[in-house]
């Protein structure tokens, strides 16, 4: 059945169908119709649904819960995610699967509460300090707000790392008429070890052994950090998808809602006989580094990267096209772009 | 050590890394014999603490424990207990942690009553990091960010944990350990969200022998139990609340 759904119900039926049972969070624009939903359902079905003090306490409480034995979430967006940093580290250090949800509005700071953005990507990938793991997702759509929001948890729990799934402000509230999965609540039992059953661990954010145990040996650190930070560079998680020509001249990186505009400009491009195709990085980071240098090499000749920020992913682009092709980025800020604009632009 | 209590604690991990006459010491004594007095369940109790001297006290406990971030033990805490009500929750933190970075979580844990126990280890300064002022280092004291002394009014963590509505509050010193003792069995036994404040000690950075800096906690006066009631714990009340939504019909939008 086909119904009328907008992104951030995407989000919480998708949440619920993966047996999420906790979920904390501070009310924020543009996310805060996530937390509205779950603040009715969860209850309802059992789970916990709390209004916290502030982000920081949000994500430590979903931390918490993880720890032991729920399938946590919040919601937030920019000002948040930028509180949520440290923990985001401290969930990735301690193993702790964790789904935040960033609905992107214009930045920095307090911004523009109420336009979208991609001005996050970087903040998700890189934002915390030292070096951790962390998975990143960027849907284009409705449904796909929904796959990918049920995919985060998959993850979070394969790979013991928190999920950032990035949602720019217009996905969260436009409405689509999509076939979804029903609501159906799936009780979630966890495999992986959690506290209050009598393992009688130490957990700790300091670098520690197989133990739980703090330690400072320079080498040990090392091997513990490349480990952690390797256990996400694996071709399942790394998600994309090609549209278009197989071996395009002009070729688009894309994620999240501008993947719309530049589908429409292939086909409209092809149309013109021009040779076009599109990448659609449904994974932010780990960046599909191999893949993306493997469509490259067969023949193209210009990168575009439309992006809604000063050009954030546009530098993984360029460190991958290494000179072997022209890579030129595409800025729109605080609003869409048009196919248009973006034919127009590739063709300078 | 007394053989009955070394089941409380990790053993292997022994001796600790805290200063000679550190007030830690004392506190983590002190809390195992609470354990065994109480017959505390190893298996369905966890321990969490933030960062600092403080924080290390949970590497040494066997129990299930976790060392969080840096005023973040009441939230992670409040996770757990939330997901799993029927676990104990106890709560080591120091008074940079409880009061100066992690004070909004206290004073909003506080509200909620939620089922913890926070025990608050106060020295009156950043000890670890070497002897800074904190929320509650003296007036006039000088400090390594108070070369001149410090011109910061203190705050009272035990008065500001009864306004924001903590059911248990109770202050006790290291130099009396035996009333200590009792209230740490109190407050853990105490339904709702209690509070210890433990006038601790730092002999290293208050340069003071370990003697001097317990001998002048002889005079504190006002210990004991500052406020005990109850009131409607909030695990119980989300409980409650989750069987009252299931009875009403909402309008089913997802």
């Amino acid at each position: 059945m086909k119904e009328l759904i907008e992104g951030s119900q995407a989000v919480v039926r998708a949440a619920v169908n993966a047996g999420c049972n906790f979920f904390a969070g501070y009310p924020i624009t543009p996310s805060s119709e996530i937390a509205h939903e779950l603040a009715k359902t969860l209850p309802k079905l059992g789970g916990i649904f709390i209004q916290m003090e502030d982000e920081i306490a949000s994500i430590n409480a979903i931390i918490g819960a993880s720890m032991a034995g729920a399938r946590s979430m919040t919601a937030t967006s920019g000002p948040g995610l930028s509180l949520m940093q440290e923990a985001i580290g401290y969930a990735a250090i301690t193993e702790t699967p964790i789904v935040i949800i960033d609905v992107m509005r214009a930045g920095p700071a307090t911004g523009i509460p109420t336009f979208p953005s991609q001005g996050d990507v970087q903040a998700a990938c890189y934002g915390s300090h030292g070096d951790y793991p962390v998975v990143v997702l960027s849907p284009a759509t409705i449904i796909e707000t929904y796959y990918l929001t049920y995919k985060a948890f998959e993850i979070a729990e394969r790979y013991l790392v928190p999920v950032i799934v990035l949602i720019d402000e217009i996905t969260a509230h436009m409405k689509e008429g999509v076939e979804l999965p029903p609501i159906k609540y799936n009780i979630y039992k966890p495999s992986r070890k959690f506290v209050g059953n009598g393992l009688r661990r130490h957990t700790t954010g300091l670098i520690h052994g197989e133990d739980g145990m703090p330690l400072s040996d320079p080498k040990k650190y090392h091997e513990i950090i490349k480990q952690l930070v390797k256990k996400i560079h694996d071709p399942a998680v790394m998600m994309m998808e090609t549209e278009g020509d197989r071996n395009p001249e002009i070729l688009f990186v894309t994620y999240g809602i501008t993947c719309r505009a530049a589908k429409a400009a292939i086909y409209k491009m092809q149309k013109r006989g021009m040779s076009a195709g599109l990448v659609r990085l449904k994974t932010v980071f780990p960046f599909p580094e191999e893949e993306i240098s493997r469509i490259i090499r067969k023949g193209v000749k210009k990168i575009i990267v439309p992006e809604m920020n000063m050009g954030q992913v546009l530098k993984e682009v360029q460190r991958i096209a290494n000179n072997i092709c022209e890579v030129i980025s595409i800025t729109s800020l605080a609003r869409l772009m048009s196919p248009d604009l973006l034919i127009e632009m590739s063709l300078k | 050590m007394k053989e009955s209590i070394k089941r409380f604690l990790r053993t292997s991990h022994l001796p600790h890394a805290w200063c000679p006459g550190c007030g830690n010491g004392i506190i983590l004594n002190v809390f195992a014999h609470v354990c065994e007095k109480l017959h505390l369940d190893q298996d369905r109790t966890v321990i969490v603490s933030g960062i600092g001297c403080s924080g290390r006290i949970t590497q040494y406990l066997n129990f299930d424990t976790i060392h969080t971030l840096h005023g973040r033990a009441i939230p992670i805490a409040t996770g757990i207990k939330l997901s799993r009500p029927e676990l104990n929750l106890i709560v080591f933190m120091g008074d940079g942690d409880s009061v100066a970075i992690g004070g909004n979580h206290l004073i909003h844990a506080a509200r909620r009553n939620i089922d913890l126990t926070a025990i608050i280890i106060n020295n009156m300064n950043y000890g670890m990091t070497g002897g800074q002022s904190s929320p509650t280092t003296p007036e006039q004291t000088k400090t390594k960010t108070s070369p001149y002394g410090s011109i910061e009014p203190t705050i009272d963590i035990s008065q500001l944990a009864i306004s924001a509505g903590a059911t248990f509050v109770a202050k006790y010193t290291l130099y009396h350990v035996k009333e200590l003792e009792k209230g740490m069995i109190d407050a853990i036994t105490h339904k709702g969200f209690s509070l210890i404040e433990v006038i601790s000690t730092c002999p290293v950075q208050w340069k003071m022998t370990p003697y001097h800096a317990l001998k002048i906690q002889e005079k504190i006066k006002d210990r004991g139990i500052l406020t005990k009631y109850n009131k409607p714990e909030f695990c119980e009340k989300i409980h409650h609340l989750s069987q009252l939504s299931q009875k009403q019909k909402t309008k089913n939008q997802i």
